[in-house]
């Protein structure tokens, strides 16, 4: 927990309100799972109450996992690889130590899990599926997990069951996190739609590696990781605009988004709401500086509301 | 903890050794807050290339001033960058970070290369009561303007070199037992490559002084937020070396 906590001290701007499936945000920036630890981490830098439209939780599993062997980040050219592997406390631990902390800020949570069998999936749909959950973000795209999370995001037919499966056993909306590390995303957004979810968020992170030529050996401790940041930005902007034609479900684009312009970018492409996450890696007032140069751009523009610029390109 | 983003002003860019760099940034929140074995992430360009940032523990700071004091050793592009800033550049440093070291009396402070900056910050920083000496060691007689760095400072200085050229051929653990004997020191700090703080955290265990040693890890984030830098802790915990450390008690972090 920070000592010093920024809470309640920003006004929001009404004009970056959105409500995405439900889910009442004071802006559409989303801090990305993985990168903004469990939240209270980051409530010396911005005001989580008012400066973050949303926190998608650190990835949760059944049981708690220590995850991969380091090293775990590597850099590569306006990228970031990492192979962190779900580490995380486990998804019961979480409901009792974690969510009542969370839940004196303002701010929508989305809880993100990750399993191994549809029945899994369900299991952690119902157990996050309490008060202070806003929203359930399903995982199904993780690279850095053999035969879990990414087994089931490249077919079709694995993601529709596993998104009815949690349908079923939740009233809060239900988002499917893709992976790009597929033939074709737009099938797969079709069935998360066909499945009965009520969104999708994509790109997960590309699968990728780097080596030390010294030690002749990748640099990180997995091999593979899973690549993020700006160098992945133009493929991940290709494929919302992909979906956005495809399916009738609300999208939240990410994908190596670093400004407001790149915000904007996306929401043109189709998203209507984005995550931010290697960027607080760089910078734990990301988020801050994004909201405001998307509001700077509402002002230039003199529109109503972020709102309008969604999908702006497919007109 | 929270840090602070500030946009420094370089005051100095000193080059003090074949691949080593000193740089004083005017940073003043951090200058006024940091503690002894803290850290600074640093982001060497105000571009995508390179993306993260350069963690580096405080070799000083100064609250009057407003200054940190920073030492580097050049080992890739981040680095490499740093060593272009000159006196009124502008540096983004994300500050302090992590947990500090938990001085004592009576210190034995241990510094192995680079790892010599946050021992050079506790003998900078002594508090009224506090007494230290240090070992450095380092490669040869080249290397010698580490032992310089403490000219200002009160604390008495032994050296270990690689190859005995200055001080006592060996590692610094080679004269730990001696200096253990022969003073009372309340604790042990170290910095430096993990094989020499894992022996001079066995020494201490052998003598039965607390040791508290200050990891160094590949980092993403620095403020905890990704955990890039986990590690095993003992009894099955789970540590983030920039948010819980990057100084531990030896015994929770080498078992």
């Amino acid at each position: 927990m920070s000592e010093r906590d920024l809470n309640n001290t920003v006004t929001p701007n009404p004009k970056l309100a959105i409500d995405y499936c439900g889910i009442k945000m004071k802006n559409p920036i989303i801090a990305a799972s993985g990168t903004f630890g469990n939240g209270p981490e980051y409530a010396g830098y911005l005001d989580l109450s008012n400066e973050v439209g949303a926190i998608s939780v650190k990835g949760l599993t059944p049981k708690g996992r220590h995850g991969n062997p380091g090293p775990r980040i590597a850099e590569t050219p306006s990228g970031v690889l990492n192979c962190i592997g779900l580490e995380n406390p486990g998804a019961e631990h979480f409901v009792e130590y974690i969510l009542p902390d969370l839940k004196k800020y303002d701010v929508p949570l989305l809880a993100n899990v990750s399993a191994g069998s549809v029945a899994e999936f369900a299991w952690m749909a119902e157990t996050l599926s309490v008060d202070g959950i806003a929203g359930i973000e399903v995982n199904v795209s993780c690279p850095n997990v053999e035969c879990e999370g990414m087994a089931f995001g490249v077919d079709p037919k694995v993601v529709e069951d596993v998104t009815k499966a949690v349908r079923k056993v939740t009233n809060k909306p239900v988002i499917v996190k893709l992976s790009p590390n597929v033939t074709d995303i737009v099938e797969i957004a079709k069935a998360v739609e066909a499945g009965g979810g009520d969104g999708v968020s994509l790109i997960n992170t590309l699968l990728g590696m780097a080596i030390d030529i010294h030690r002749r050996k990748p640099l990180l401790g997995n091999i593979y990781g899973g690549l993020s940041g700006p160098a992945v930005k133009p493929v991940a902007l290709r494929m919302v605009h992909q979906v956005y034609k495809a399916v009738n479900i609300p999208i939240i684009g990410l994908g190596g988004i670093m400004s407001g312009t790149d915000a904007i970018e996306f929401m043109m492409a189709g998203a209507s709401a984005v995550q931010v996450g290697t960027a607080t890696m760089v910078d734990p007032e990301a988020i801050r500086h994004i909201g405001r140069q998307m509001a700077g751009y509402v002002e230039q523009y003199n529109l109503e509301s972020i709102n309008d610029i969604v999908g702006a390109v497919h007109q | 903890m929270s840090g602070y983003v500030e946009k420094g002003e370089v005051v100095r860019n000193t080059q003090i050794g074949s691949d080593v760099w000193m740089m004083d940034i005017h940073a003043p929140k951090q200058a006024a807050e940091a503690k002894v074995g803290q850290f600074c992430n640093v982001r060497v360009a105000d571009s995508t290339a390179p993306l993260l940032r350069r963690p580096i523990s405080y070799a000083g700071f100064d609250a009057e001033k407003g200054t940190i004091t920073l030492l580097y050793r050049v080992v890739g592009t981040g680095t490499e960058l740093m060593t272009k800033l000159v006196a009124g550049d502008t540096l983004d440093c994300l500050g302090p970070l992590g947990e500090p070291f938990v001085t004592t009396p009576n210190m034995l402070l241990v510094g192995g290369g680079v790892g010599i900056a946050p021992m050079l910050c506790i003998a900078s920083h002594l508090k009224a009561g506090e007494t230290a000496q240090v070992i450095l060691g380092f490669r040869n007689e080249s290397e010698t303007f580490w032992a310089d760095l403490f000219k200002d400072t009160p604390v008495e200085v032994h050296i270990t070199t690689d190859d005995g050229s200055v001080g006592t051929k060996g590692f610094p653990t080679a004269i730990m037992p001696e200096l253990i004997g022969s003073n009372d020191f309340t604790s042990v700090m170290t910095c430096g490559p993990t094989p020499m703080m894992k022996g001079v955290a066995a020494v201490a265990k052998e003598f039965d002084v607390p040791c508290q040693v200050s990891l160094e890890e590949r980092m993403g984030c620095g403020t905890g937020g990704c955990l890039g830098c986990a590690c095993d802790g003992s009894g099955n915990k789970r540590y983030k070396v920039c948010k819980d450390g990057p100084v531990f008690p030896a015994e929770e972090v080498f078992f």
